[in-house]
This record gives structure tokens, C-alpha cells and sequence, in this order.
């Protein structure tokens, strides 16, 4: 991939310099250099900076140590985190009126008006830490048996990161993968409707004993996406239509099909005044995780997470090592080749769209059967428009994927405490995350802030360029 | 593939940026032993009373029951200063419970959820904190003790408001239509179309109401509460059709009727008064107001004084009667329209008033 699209190198800065001729060596760097020699000991010094050996090899040490400060993958997107969570504590400064207000005496009271923003911006990124990940203080009444804290409470943030993650790893998927066949699925939304849609049905419409209930309307929902996406994939492959705009089109059709259907006789709860359908039957639910008591203390997560990681490790294997997954990637390289090596590149696209829709339909299974139970019109949120920075974040490989939706679940669980404690918009946690992508798409200009050198594994630009 | 090697050395350093961070937490976490907290339940000593929203994904400037509500709070705050208003929104469904959990958490002492989608989660969290005041608008409490519903018999004014348009129009025909079909939406057709059989009865006329047919429970919709467009494409039908009073029940979309009014027609705006809330005060007959502000602010100034003891659960019903719901002003139609049209609404309002005439609707609350 990355070899294929060499990254156009800014020019000569003295950080980044021209890529090393001979046989793989590392940068020319003298930071790169005192580091590797403090890492290795006396070995080093046998082997001087200006003797290249022809075949180094690094130990982990080195390698972490080389890797640390420069453009890979992993730094770039750290270091975009890093970027965002910048901006967006200006931004909060800047929202909070009396933080605002303060700055008005800056010349003042300098060091009460940089405590104040600080005060601000850590409590937020404080709560939202507690409210994603683990709060302190209820772990340590747990710990000490104080209050009465149970060890669900102390699970609570975590749970609620998993339940926000599952269907942001599967629309995320079901936008990653057709961008390895080049193709934009802006479906997410209308493939996840559909999916709830399918999934809801059959989970009220049929009462199934134990866990075939679910497994029936989880394999409804995926039939009712992968078809919704098939659709694209075949006006795609047979008319050229390009799949961004029908997919944004699709979007409305699902999305207007829903607030009609929940509305029918026989779909809509008569016993309920709002816009609801019934709701499905206790055992097509999820399991949830923590076990079935752990709802009463509001552990959320479910099943749904399981799924996602186990289609994550789907989509990875077809990838890697399935003939599709082959197929599908050379379709991505160039169509034309592939069509040459005897491939259908028609049956691939359509395929790929197919198996898109079943990702995203799991996705809006997930929303129904993890947590909703019945259809509303917005039972989906925004999951599908969210799984596209989810992938793009995951540089469109199913692993990095599931990183990216674990961030943003946590993000979103994160940022609901974060509004409910120092008072700050749940906004900023989507213009946090919009900011996140934008600085991992623009991998050059946090490589410029942050003056990284080049990667020897040069990982970072992998992905993005595609499509 | 290549890059599943070259990535090894910063899989290895992930696992060690992982273990570091949960080595952090863990630190930070076990320290000393904490104190015993007294916020495990609502009353925490003489401060400040707490009175916090939920709102649902309509956001809080959605026009509407929101926005309503809202401004109850801000209002039950200048009255009362020792109230310390604050709200969360939500911008998905999933994110009611924890949105209402978290509020609990930050100590709560009345907490406010709008609308019948947020009803499960809130009796859920109401069962988990017994203790905290919680309130629904637009819905039951599920014969939860501790949630005072504020609900709205909102077609005794929609009522009057039939009779009125009924009265102005000069074509005879007047029209309405809604953003779903939904009780809190179908509640002030309903009302709407009765208030116009009314006047047919009294008068001996054939006012027709295009829009909406109460008995088949069938009509116009625009399926969309934002979309301006969408509001002028009905207002555009129904006048085509002749209407020239047209009454839409569509949150913002509504606006669109109201801004391409011109002299086509004349609108009766719902909800909030229109001439206080939108620019259209010009071609705005009456509005039929859901006084949610009010009844909202009553409840939260209620609770905050008597903090500690639960309202009752029987909740606020807002009728014409306690001025719940109510026709507004005419405003700069107030010249425009028959003396004698406007004393019969009055005694109409009387009638319903004493219960000589009942006004229902299948979208009522029970």
C-alpha cells in the first residue's frame, strides 16, 4: 500500500531529510542516534553512526525508542488526539462564560485567570476519563466498602464506552471495507435503519425459545442491510451509478421508510401514545455482559460488542486470507488489472456492497437488541455517519476499526459526564472527534506541528490515499 | 502483507502505553480511605436546590416542549433564587439513561425528562433513586410514586380555536396539518375539527376542514418537524384546495406555512404564542397555547420548597380551566375579527370550563 504511494516528502527539512539509501538503515537523526547508542550499551559503540551495517537488526527497545517520535501510525494518531484535546479546551474556555469572562482581567490576575481555564479544562477531561474508563473515587469506595459502592458501579463508565463502541465498530467496518475496493459507502445510516428495521421485526413479530430468538433477528437484521447495500453494489456494478450519491439517497428512502413503518397497524405499540413500534420479545434481546442482573445497576454493555469484535476478526481474516477478500482488494488497486487477471470486478463491487450493508444492519441490530427494544425514528442516532470518521480514524483496517470505536464509544460515554459535571456541551465531544480525523487525514501537518522524523516502518499515510 | 511486520515493534509499544495508563489508574485510585459521602440521597443540607433536565433529541431551541420546558426553569430560577437550574441534552436515544444516571450521580434534586420516548428510562431511573424528584412532560409516570407528570388537555383549547377559524374564514373552508401522526400531534386536530362542528351546529354553515378527518383518524402530514419546505408544500395544497385559515401542528416546519402566508391565508400557530416566539405576528389569528412553562415552573418551585418531600404523583393536568392550555391573544387581529365571534368563544370557554361542554380526544391523557 504505502509502497505503492510513496508520501510526497515536504522537501528537505532538516527533521525529516531524504529517505536513507542503503539497505533499510535508520534515519540520519542525532537524537535517533544518542538514543539507539544509550538503548543498546556498549554494542553500540562498535558500531558507529557514519559505518552503516548492512542489516541491523533492533531490538524492541530500539525500535520503541525510534518509533516513539516519529510519522507512524500510531504517534500521528496520538499526537491528533493530542491536537483535538488542544483545540477543543480553547473552545471550552472560550464557551464558559465566566472562564471568559476571567480572561477580561488576564493582565490582572494572570495566575487566577490561567487556574480558572484550568480548572475548567481538567475537571471536563477529568469527568470525561471518569465517565469512559473508571471513576477514582468509586473504585476506592469499593475498594473500602464505603457507601455501599458495588463493584457494578465501579464497571458502570466501561460499560457504557462498550454499549456506545459495538455499532460504531460495525458501521465503521461497513465503511471501511468497500474503501478497500475503492468504493465510498456513505449507506451506513440506510444499511443500519434497514438492519433495525429487519432485526426489530422478526424479534416481536416471532417469540423463539432461548437464544434462537436472537440469533433470528440478528441474522434478519444483517439479510435486511446486506440487501439494502446490494442494491448499490449492483446499480453500481451494472450501470456505473456512482455509489455515493445512491447511498446518500438511500439514506432518506431508509430513513423516511422508518418513520412510516413505525406507524402501521400491526408494527406501531397500541399501547403507546408516541411514534414506537412494539417491542421486541425479552429473549431475542442481547445477553448482556456483566451478566442478567447487572441491567438493575445500569450495565448496558451486551452482547453487541462480542459480535463486533468477532466481525472485526471476520473482516480481518477475509482480508488477509480469503480469496474474496483478494479479489476485493485488487478490485480497490485497479479495476482494470483485476479485470485482466480474470477477475469479475462487477460481482466483487456488488458483493463487497452486500457484505457492507450486512455490517451496518448489524449495527442497527445492535442499537434495537442491545439496549432500544423498540423502533423509534431516530433508534439509530448517527451511527452510520460516525462509523465513516470511525474508519477513516482506523485507517480503513478492520483492527484499527475497533480501536477507533472503542475511542469514540468512550468519547461519547465520556463526554455525556463531562456535560452533566462542569456543564459542557456534548457538541464538543463530535467537534473533538471531527477534529481527531481531520488532523489524522492531514498526517503532514502533525508531523509539521510536532516535527516528527520519518518512520522507519513509515506506516502513517497507509490507507487514507486509497479509494 | 508487508506492513503486518513492519507495524510488530508499535504493537509492542501500544501494550506498553496500555499497561503504563492502567498502572496510572490503578495509582490514582488506591489511596487512602475515602470518607463516608452523605449525597447518597436528595436533600444535601440547606444550599442550593438542583433542578436539572434531560432534554430529548430535539434539543433545547427546538421550538417546542423543549424549549418550553426550559424556559419554565429559567423562570422558576428568577423567582426563586436559591434554585440552581442546569440540563444535559441528548442527541440519541441511547443516551437518555445514561444522560438521566449521570444527573442522579451529580446529585439531583428534581430531575425533568420531556416527552413519552424518555418514559422507560425515567421510570427506570426513577425506581433506582427513590429518593430524587423526577417529572415527565407529555406523559404518564407508570404509577412510579416518585414522577410527577405534567400533561395537557390540550384540545379544549384546539376547540376554540376550531370555532374561530371557522368563524373568520371567508371561503368556507380551513385546513390543518401536522409534522406526525402522534397524539401530541393528532390531540390538536382533533379538538380543531370539533371546534369547527361546533360553529357549523351554532350557525347553521358548512365550514369544511380540510387536513384532517377525525373519525377515520386520517390526514395530512408532513412526517418532519424541521423542514420549513415541507410546511409550505401542505399550506400550499391546502390553500390551493381553498383553505384560507390553515393551523399547522409541525414544530418548525410549521414556519414555512407561516412565512409564504402572504394574503393567501392566515395562520393559528400552536404551542408557544406565535407572536412572542416567531416574526409572523402579522398573519398569526391566535395560537393555541400548551402552557408547559408555566406548569413546569410551578412543579420545580413547588418541589424546591417543600425539598425532601415528594410532590404527589397525580401530577398537573393544564386545562382551559387553570389556564394549562389556552387560546392567546388575537393581537393585530384583534380589530379584524367579530365582536360578537369573540363573546362566543368566550362563553364557549366558560361552558368547557364548568363542564357543560366535554371535549375529547382519542389522544387525550387518561
Amino acid at each position: 500500500m504505502s509502497d505503492e504511494n510513496p508520501p510526497i516528502e515536504p522537501g528537505g527539512t532538516p527533521e525529516t531529510g531524504p529517505e536513507p539509501g542503503k539497505g533499510g538503515m535508520l534515519p540520519v537523526h542525532p537524537d535517533a542516534l544518542r538514543a539507539d547508542r544509550e538503548a543498546a550499551g556498549p554494542d553500540a559503540v562498535r558500531q558507529p553512526a557514519d559505518t552503516p551495517a548492512p542489516q541491523p537488526k533492533r531490538t524492541l527497545g530500539q525500535a520503541f525508542l525510534d518509533e516513539l517520535w516519529a510519522d507512524n501510525a500510531f504517534t500521528v494518531t496520538l499526537l491528533a488526539i493530542v491536537l483535538a484535546a488542544i483545540v477543543g479546551a480553547v473552545l471550552m474556555v472560550l464557551g464558559d462564560e465566566p472562564t471568559r469572562q476571567q480572561w477580561a482581567y488576564f493582565f490582572y490576575q494572570p495566575g487566577k485567570t490561567l487556574s480558572a481555564s484550568w480548572d475548567l479544562v481538567s475537571s471536563a477531561y477529568g469527568n470525561m476519563f471518569k465517565g469512559s474508563i473508571i471513576d477514582p473515587d468509586s473504585f476506592n469506595r469499593w475498594i473500602w466498602g464505603v457507601d455501599n459502592v458495588t463493584w457494578q458501579r465501579v464497571m458502570y463508565p466501561i460499560s457504557e464506552t462498550l454499549t456506545f463502541a459495538a455499532p460504531l465498530i460495525f458501521t465503521g467496518l461497513a465503511s471501511a471495507l468497500p474503501f478497500r475496493a475503492g468504493l465510498f459507502n456513505i449507506g451506513g445510516q440506510g444499511q443500519a435503519i434497514m438492519g433495525a428495521i429487519g432485526g426489530a421485526t422478526v424479534g416481536f413479530a416471532f417469540s423463539a425459545p432461548g437464544a434462537t430468538a436472537w440469533i433470528l433477528s440478528t441474522l434478519a437484521g444483517a439479510l435486511f442491510g446486506a440487501l439494502y447495500g446490494l442494491i448499490v453494489g449492483v446499480l453500481k456494478a451494472r450501470t456505473g451509478a456512482h455509489e455515493v450519491i445512491v447511498t446518500i439517497m438511500m439514506n432518506y428512502i431508509a430513513l423516511l421508510f422508518l418513520g412510516w413503518y413505525i406507524l402501521q397497524k400491526g408494527i406501531h405499540d397500541p399501547n403507546r401514545p408516541d411514534a414506537i413500534s412494539k417491542p421486541v420479545h425479552p429473549q431475542a434481546m442481547f445477553p448482556k455482559i456483566f451478566g442478567p442482573t447487572a441491567t438493575d445497576a445500569g450495565l448496558r454493555a451486551n452482547l453487541g460488542i462480542v459480535l463486533a469484535l468477532l466481525a472485526a476478526w471476520g473482516v480481518s481474516w477475509l482480508l488477509r486470507r480469503g480469496t474474496f477478500g483478494f479479489e476485493l482488494r485488487a478490485v480497490g488497486y485497479n479495476q482494470d488489472a483485476a479485470r485482466t487477471a480474470g477477475m469479475s470486478v462487477g460481482l466483487t463491487l456488488a458483493l463487497t456492497m452486500g457484505l457492507a450493508g450486512a455490517l451496518a444492519g448489524l449495527g442497527g441490530v445492535t442499537m434495537v437488541h442491545g439496549d432500544a427494544r423498540a423502533l423509534s425514528a431516530d433508534v439509530v442516532g448517527q451511527i452510520g455517519f460516525n462509523g465513516i470518521l470511525v474508519a477513516l480514524l482506523g485507517r480503513v483496517k478492520p483492527w484499527g476499526v475497533v480501536w477507533a470505536g472503542l475511542l469514540f464509544g468512550a468519547m461519547t460515554a465520556g463526554g455525556l459526564r463531562m456535560q452533566a459535571d462542569p456543564g459542557i456541551s456534548t457538541e464538543l465531544v463530535t467537534v473533538i472527534q471531527a477534529l481527531i480525523v481531520m488532523f489524522v487525514a492531514a498526517p503532514m501537518l502533525v508531523k509539521a506541528i510536532f516535527r516528527l522524523r520519518k518512520s522507519p516502518s513509515s506506516a502513517a499515510h497507509v490507507g487514507l490515499a486509497q479509494g | 502483507m508487508g506492513e503486518e511486520t513492519v507495524l510488530r515493534p508499535v504493537r509492542g509499544m501500544k501494550i506498553a502505553a496500555v499497561a503504563a495508563v492502567s498502572g496510572l489508574a490503578l495509582v490514582a485510585a488506591a489511596c487512602s480511605k475515602p470518607a463516608e459521602s452523605p449525597t447518597s440521597g436528595s436533600s444535601s443540607g440547606g444550599t442550593a436546590y438542583k433542578a436539572c433536565m434531560v432534554t430529548d433529541t430535539g434539543g433545547i431551541d427546538d421550538h417546542s416542549f423543549n424549549a418550553s420546558t426550559w424556559a419554565g426553569f429559567q423562570k422558576a430560577k428568577s423567582a426563586n433564587s436559591a434554585i440552581d437550574i442546569s440540563y444535559v441534552s441528548s442527541t440519541s436515544m441511547d443516551q437518555y439513561a445514561p444522560n438521566l444516571s449521570n444527573l442522579a450521580g451529580k446529585s439531583c434534586n428534581y430531575i425533568q425528562s420531556v416527552g413519552g420516548l424518555m418514559g422507560d428510562a425515567t421510570v427506570a431511573a426513577a425506581k433506582a433513586n427513590p429518593k430524587i424528584q423526577y417529572s415527565i412532560v407529555d406523559n404518564g409516570n407508570g404509577d412510579q410514586a416518585n414522577i410527577f407528570p405534567i400533561q395537557f388537555q390540550t384540545q379544549q383549547a384546539a376547540y376554540l380555536a376550531g370555532y374561530l377559524a371557522a368563524g373568520y374564514s371567508k371561503s368556507g373552508k380551513v385546513g390543518t396539518y401536522g409534522g406526525m401522526k402522534i397524539p401530541p400531534v393528532t390531540i390538536f386536530m382533533d379538538g380543531f375539527v370539533d371546534g369547527v362542528k361546533k360553529y357549523n351546529e351554532v350557525h347553521g354553515k358548512n365550514v369544511q376542514v380540510l387536513g384532517w378527518d377525525k373519525d377515520k383518524q386520517d390526514g395530512l402530514f408532513t412526517n418532519d418537524f424541521v423542514k420549513q419546505d415541507a410546511g409550505k408544500q401542505k399550506s400550499d395544497a391546502l390553500a390551493g384546495q381553498g383553505a384560507d385559515v390553515i393551523m399547522p401542528v409541525a414544530g418548525g416546519a410549521g414556519l414555512g406555512t407561516a412565512a409564504n402566508a402572504g394574503s393567501k391565508y392566515v395562520v393559528i400557530w400552536v404551542d408557544a404564542d406565535g407572536c412572542n416566539t416567531t416574526q409572523y405576528c402579522s398573519v398569526i389569528l391566535s395560537t393555541v397555547v400548551k402552557n408547559s412553562t408555566d406548569g413546569v415552573a410551578d412543579a420545580v418551585s413547588k418541589a424546591a420548597t417543600q425539598n425532601g418531600t415528594l410532590l404527589t404523583n397525580t401530577g398537573f393536568q393544564g386545562t382551559l380551566a387553570n389556564n394549562g392550555v389556552s387560546l392567546a391573544p388575537y393581537h393585530e387581529f384583534d380589530s379584524k375579527i367579530d365582536a360578537a365571534l369573540k363573546a362566543e368563544i368566550e362563553g364557549l370557554k366558560a361552558d368547557i370550563i364548568s363542564g357543560k361542554i366535554t371535549v375529547s380526544s382519542p389522544a387525550q391523557p387518561k
